[in-house]
């Protein structure tokens, strides 16, 4: 197929693809504990779904990600995110409602250096959810979009 | 009602926000549904900056504070802090009078675009862009936090060269885009190095705070350069005014208008600077002079440029740099007079915010209308076209209020401001206000050339239609701004500009009160 | 350490303004503009360096420890900056490639029907 890396390349990114996943989902899971977050995440999960067209060329990408569904996902996570700020308009936009509450995300954290509780901070995770979908999804847009010019381009 | 006034100041950047990721999702459902959620949408971002202007100037332009996480919201100093850490946004009567500037073109320019694009379509992410440039504009009006103006500044620049760029089949419109996100990404470089050099040394980046804490230091000087040379950059001020004309002269008409918004923006970021964050630390002599310089180079190279212009939308892009010269013309000599003659200087800087707003109406208007003609003719090149007011009768009348206006001929609002810097900058010097009057004097003949060119004479093209009914109405709605602002120009330097010009000339204690307390 | 990242960081932005003000590539401007871009960031990292410092990860910190801990500010601008260079890098190449599509070419002295 056109576009498609040696045998090595696709071999390995078979192997590395479903490993750099994880390590994004991770990273927006912990983003609230450990360093990075939704945008760090979000971007190892973009980088992972880029592996993509540069090991199999950009037609097989396009065939399992669709450029239209990623933007469609992308303001999905944008409202999530502006919808946690509304949240807090009671008191003050972006207040912390969820925090120290016992809810999902709202344990109070113990007094001094704590070795990460993942069930705290509040709507904290929810945003770094929020806003790890909205970056995955956008940068896979990126990459799609100037792949497809690039396609266009070829052709000429 | 009273909770949505305190929390309006965050709503207005919030609900064009929520615009912009809401209408992609209904563009699904036609585009008159679309259109419909576009309406709702713009006139509530337009009431919210109706609530907050009206909010600031019941208080007569005191600064208000909205802490974002905070409880209670006017927090800004959490268990004993003595450093703001929290985002905050801070209105105040100069925040206040952009906000209805931006709101004003933002109505405008949308209802125009419901007729302008309906034919070529492919509008999918106009709006949202459109929306996201609004959202980013008032943020930076509002901001009280330098960082959270930067990125504001960023949001601003890149939603407004996607629009520049928006007709990807013009070669032209990519060029101009091209060159304005090169110069705005490096203008926003500058503005973070400053940022960095600023935060290094005080440790904060909330204005009020820095503003307690700047001094004439080498650095803080450094930081001032840079913010001085990005801000002005992006407003438009002449040795850097090349991107402006391109992307004024290459954008979608009805977005050219909302750029001139986004230029003041900056401008009012760069007073901001001026006044409230050095205000107290530099010497304001040297200075204003220094602003007296720019504009007078910018009010040369803009009508001088304009008199060789050959395509209407570019002469009128000259038009609007030499206006940006009479903003900063009025502020300068403000700056200056401000120690010897605080009476005159007080009124120069009337003259130069009033000026902001009267520019806004009138070069928004010249936009909008030579985007009408450019739909009708189907040319932009003025030696091609003549006779069109045979046939656009409405589109001719109300092209020459605001050509007259932005020559600053009487009964319309460019006279009314430009009065004011006449009369204050002939303190400063005589000669300035006859650099003044003469590059008005030329504007009238550029621009009585161009309304012959364009619209009298014999009928040179057939088939020419007048523009269609929405384009009429926002044009007619900065056209009766145009001559209401004209007409009675003491009630609204009174109730509009004198706030903002408090604000900004002895409004600075009370900025950094508002925020630091004692 | 010392100057030494803050003199690292002036040179790439002194590069990025030669290849921004010099080069006649526009792919070659993007890279301009990025090297600018990262020299600014090591700018505000290095500018939020502290010896010995520690992460501020802590609840309610002790005071001994608190003395020591580095207010993360300066890596909160650079991580927004390095967004917002993204998003701005991503836009100029969509134009440059746009450009070279329309023009054939990508060389700054053949785009330029704008002038005056």
């Amino acid at each position: 197929m056109r576009g498609e890396m040696s045998v090595i390349v696709r071999t390995i990114a078979r192997i590395t693809y479903a490993l750099i996943l994880v390590f994004g989902f991770y990273v927006i899971l912990h983003g609230h504990l450990t360093p990075g977050g939704g945008f760090q995440g979000g971007a190892v999960v973009a980088s992972g779904f880029a592996l993509l067209p540069v090991a199999f060329g950009a037609a097989a990408a396009k065939r399992y990600l669709n450029p239209s569904l990623m933007r469609h996902l992308e303001e999905v996570g944008s409202l999530a995110f502006l919808a946690l700020g509304f949240l807090g308009i009671g008191i003050s936009f972006f207040y912390n409602v969820l925090a120290n509450s016992g809810s999902l995300f709202g344990a109070a954290v113990p007094f001094g250096p704590n070795s990460g509780i993942l069930n705290s901070a509040g709507t904290l995770p929810f945003m770094n959810w929020a806003v790890g979908l909205k970056v995955m999804t956008g940068l896979m847009t990126i990459v799609l979009v100037l792949l497809i010019g690039a396609g266009k381009e070829g052709k000429d | 009602m009273n909770a949505l006034s305190v929390h309006a100041p965050v709503l207005l950047v919030a609900t064009p926000l929520l615009a912009a990721f809401v209408v992609p999702l209904v563009a699904k459902l036609g585009s008159t549904v679309r259109n419909a959620v576009v309406g709702v949408f713009t006139l509530l971002t337009a009431s919210l900056a109706g609530l907050v202007a009206a909010n600031v100037l019941a208080g007569s332009g005191a600064p208000s504070v909205y802490v974002f996480g905070a409880n209670p919201l006017n927090l800004t100093l959490p268990s004993g802090m003595h450093v703001p850490i929290r985002i905050l946004f801070e209105v105040d009567g100069m925040s206040a009078f952009m906000i209805l500037i931006t709101a004003l073109v933002a109505v405008a320019a949308t209802l125009y675009s419901f007729s302008y694009f309906k034919e070529h379509s492919g509008g999918e992410m106009y709006y949202p862009l459109l929306f996201l440039l609004l959202a980013a504009i008032f943020g930076m009006e509002e901001t009280g936090d330098l960082f959270n103006f930067f990125v504001f500044l960023e949001i601003a620049g890149i939603a407004a060269c996607g629009l520049i760029g928006f007709r990807p089949w013009r070669g032209r419109s990519q060029e101009a885009a091209f060159k304005t996100m090169a110069l705005y990404t490096l203008s926003g470089l500058f503005v973070l190095i400053a940022l960095g050099l600023l935060y290094g040394q005080h440790g904060g980046l909330n204005i009020a705070y820095l503003s307690s804490r700047v001094g004439a230091g080498m650095l803080d000087l450094v930081a001032l350069g840079l913010l001085v040379v990005a801000l002005g950059t992006k407003a438009g001020v002449a040795p850097m005014h090349m991107w402006a004309l391109d992307a004024y002269g290459e954008a979608p008409a009805p977005i050219s208008a909302v750029l001139v918004a986004s230029s003041q923006a900056s401008l009012y970021g760069l007073f901001r600077v001026l006044f409230t964050l050095f205000g107290a630390a530099v010497s304001v002599a040297a200075l204003g002079w220094f602003l007296i310089a720019l504009s007078v180079l910018t009010l040369f190279v803009g009508v001088t440029m304009a008199l060789l212009q050959k395509d209407i939308k570019r002469l009128i892009a000259y038009g609007a740099v030499s206006q940006i010269g009479y903003m900063l013309l009025g502020v300068g000599v403000g700056f200056t007079t401000s120690g010897s003659r605080p009476a005159y200087g007080f009124v120069a800087m009337q003259g130069g915010i009033f000026h902001m707003v009267n520019d806004a109406a009138c070069i928004g208007l010249l936009f909008l209308a030579a985007g009408a003609v450019h739909r009708a003719s189907g040319t932009r090149d003025l030696n091609r076209m003549g006779g069109l007011g045979h046939d656009m009768k409405w589109t001719a009348a109300l092209f020459a209020i605001g050509a007259l206006a932005l020559a600053g001929v009487p009964p319309f609002n460019g006279f009314s401001s430009k009065l004011l810097i006449y009369e204050s900058s002939f303190a400063a010097s005589p000669i300035l206000a006859a650099i003044a009057i003469l590059s008005s004097i030329l504007l009238l003949a550029v621009f009585m050339k161009v309304f012959q060119a364009a619209f009298l004479g014999p009928r040179l093209l057939e088939n020419v239609r007048e523009a269609s009914r929405g384009m009429l109405v926002s044009m007619l709605m900065l056209a009766v701004v145009v001559v209401v602002f004209g007409l009675f120009p003491g009630f609204f330097v009174d109730k509009l500009v004198t706030p903002a010009a408090k604000a900004l000339w002895l409004g600075r204690d009370a900025y950094v009160r508002a925020v630091l307390g004692g | 350490m010392g100057n030494f990242p803050f003199v690292v960081a002036m040179l790439l932005v002194i590069l990025g303004l030669y290849t921004l003000l010099f080069k006649r590539n526009l792919i070659k401007l993007v890279i301009g503009a990025s090297l600018i871009e990262t020299g600014v960031n090591l700018f505000l990292v290095a500018l939020g360096y502290r010896t010995a410092g520690i992460a501020p990860i802590y609840t309610y910190a002790p005071p001994a420890l608190a003395d020591r801990m580095v207010l993360p500010t300066p890596q909160a601008l650079t991580l927004t900056s390095i967004v917002i260079g993204l998003a701005t890098t991503a836009l100029l190449l969509s134009f440059a490639v746009v450009i070279h599509r329309h023009y054939g070419t990508l060389d700054v002295r053949e785009v330029k029907e704008l002038k005056g």
